[in-house]
């Protein structure tokens, strides 16, 4: 019941708080009752119709970062070896 | 970036069950309970639990909003569609969920009773504006992911003079549930207990991850608030065996691509403005919570179904020999039920947690039922 997807909003309609967006070539019309600031191009988290949050990209790539360190970690585990 | 393919990567997964393996000590046990049934799910369905070292165990926790809703309530729901004479709209996770008597919205539609599946609150007030003269409720559940859309309806409702239009509200609340299975856990009596907390992950956009500061700090547990993607589970998994090993015990967000210490202060007001917190709240297999449910707050009461229609407090009647209690509390695992894959299959579910998609049960005769020894023998 909590899962959400990330979806990216490609059409605004701002009077309706209102976006249209797409995930996998599928659109879908959802509210913005929730959030305020919305772009085009943005990335949102929807749940029920509803865009719960927006998606930070640096903030995606830090946590991906975080598992690449790893390997880092891991290599030089095997060099002290 | 697409927030998904790169958060299941089987390559940066091999790269953290190595990390796991080598920094979990091998003398010890970490029981890691995931709150969240979307966690229970990435578990099963990526099997991650074949990716981690003996010694890490998931706990399966209460996090799935059908499997703790008391039967009572699926009884009022039944009784409102067929008795009532309105049209009830409901997410679909509720249709099969068994009332008593083996009852359930979808036994009760087939019976001609007017039921809905509806997918948004949205679509609920769409059918309120084209049946003026009809009666349409909305059974509202689900955590605090959940209850903002409700709480936009209800105002939406209002804005547009929408009097047929009302809520049965069913809404539950996380931390009370984590305070009242930590407190359950902290007792001397308790044969194994939970070392971690994978805590929840799109309830924690709404309500933040400094909601469970007070449960961390109280019970002097880990909590890691965890993505449902099988990496964000299994880099959470980590941090919390880094806390475990090192005798920390903090609220640390993983899911920072959504989740803020002070969540969505927007959602939050309105849950203010169009809920109250209930003084006590019955949940499966956990009991009476204080403080754990939201009402339609006083201002809203024309909007309330259960005023509107005088529904009464029930109890339902459990099924004789499922185990849903206890293995919402983490005590037992579905395999130890004996109705589990025998009379229970989704297809016929005798307990809330095979009906949701969310249940442990579900998740275990969806992705686990073969890896059990106890149902392979």
């Amino acid at each position: 019941m909590c899962l959400a997807l990330p979806a990216r909003v490609v059409a605004l309609d701002r009077d309706a708080e209102l976006a249209t967006v797409e995930m996998d070539g599928v659109k879908k019309e959802v509210s913005l009752a929730l959030i305020d600031d919305v772009a085009v191009g943005d990335y949102l988290l929807i749940h029920v119709g509803y865009a719960l949050q927006r998606l930070s990209e640096q903030e995606a790539m830090r946590t991906l970062a975080l598992f690449d360190e790893l390997e880092a970690s891991r290599t030089m585990d095997t060099d002290s070896a | 970036m697409k927030y998904v393919d790169e958060f299941r990567s089987g390559e940066r997964a091999v790269r953290l069950a190595a990390a796991i393996h080598r920094e979990a000590d091998a003398g010890r046990t970490y029981r890691l309970m995931e709150f969240c049934g979307g966690h229970t799910h990435a578990i099963f369905r990526f099997g991650l639990q074949d990716l981690v070292p003996v010694n890490v165990e998931f706990v399966h926790g209460p996090g799935c909003p059908v499997c703790v809703l008391p039967m009572g309530r699926i009884d009022n729901a039944i009784d409102l569609a067929r008795n009532h004479d309105v049209i009830l709209c409901t997410y679909g996770d509720l249709m099969r969920v068994p009332g008593s008597h083996r009852m359930s919205l979808l036994k009760a539609k087939a019976a001609g009773a007017d039921i809905r599946m509806v997918y948004s609150t949205r679509d609920a007030l769409a059918i309120a504006r084209a049946h003026r003269r009809r009666q349409v409720v909305f059974f509202a559940i689900g955590f605090e992911t959940t209850a903002p859309p409700t709480a936009v309806a209800i105002r939406q409702a209002r804005a547009e003079g929408l009097s047929n239009f009302s809520v049965f509200c069913n809404h539950v609340l996380t931390p009370p549930a984590l305070a009242y299975i930590l407190r359950e856990n902290a007792r001397a009596s308790r044969p194994a207990g939970i070392d971690g907390v994978l805590g929840p992950s799109h309830v924690s956009t709404i309500i933040g991850s400094g909601a469970y500061e007070p449960c961390a700090e109280a019970f002097s547990m880990p909590v890691v608030i965890a993505g449902f993607e099988p990496l964000d589970v299994m880099q959470s998994a980590l941090m919390l065996i880094r806390q475990i090993n090192a005798g920390r015990h903090a609220v640390e967000n993983e899911y920072t691509r959504v989740v803020t210490r002070e969540g969505n202060r927007k959602a939050q007001a309105l849950m203010a403005e169009v809920f109250e917190t209930r003084p006590a709240f019955e949940w499966r297999g956990l009991g009476k919570l204080p403080d754990s449910a939201l009402a339609i707050a006083g201002s809203y009461a024309d909007v309330d179904a259960e005023r509107r229609f005088a529904l009464p407090a029930t109890a339902g009647s459990e099924v004789k020999g499922c185990l849903c209690p206890s293995i919402l509390r983490g005590e037992d695992k579905p395999a130890d039920c004996r109705l589990f894959g025998t009379v229970c299959t989704p297809e016929n579910p005798m307990g809330a947690c095979m009906v949701s998609s969310e249940g442990a049960c579900a998740a275990y005769w969806s992705y686990g039922r073969f890896r059990q020894p106890a149902t392979a023998a």
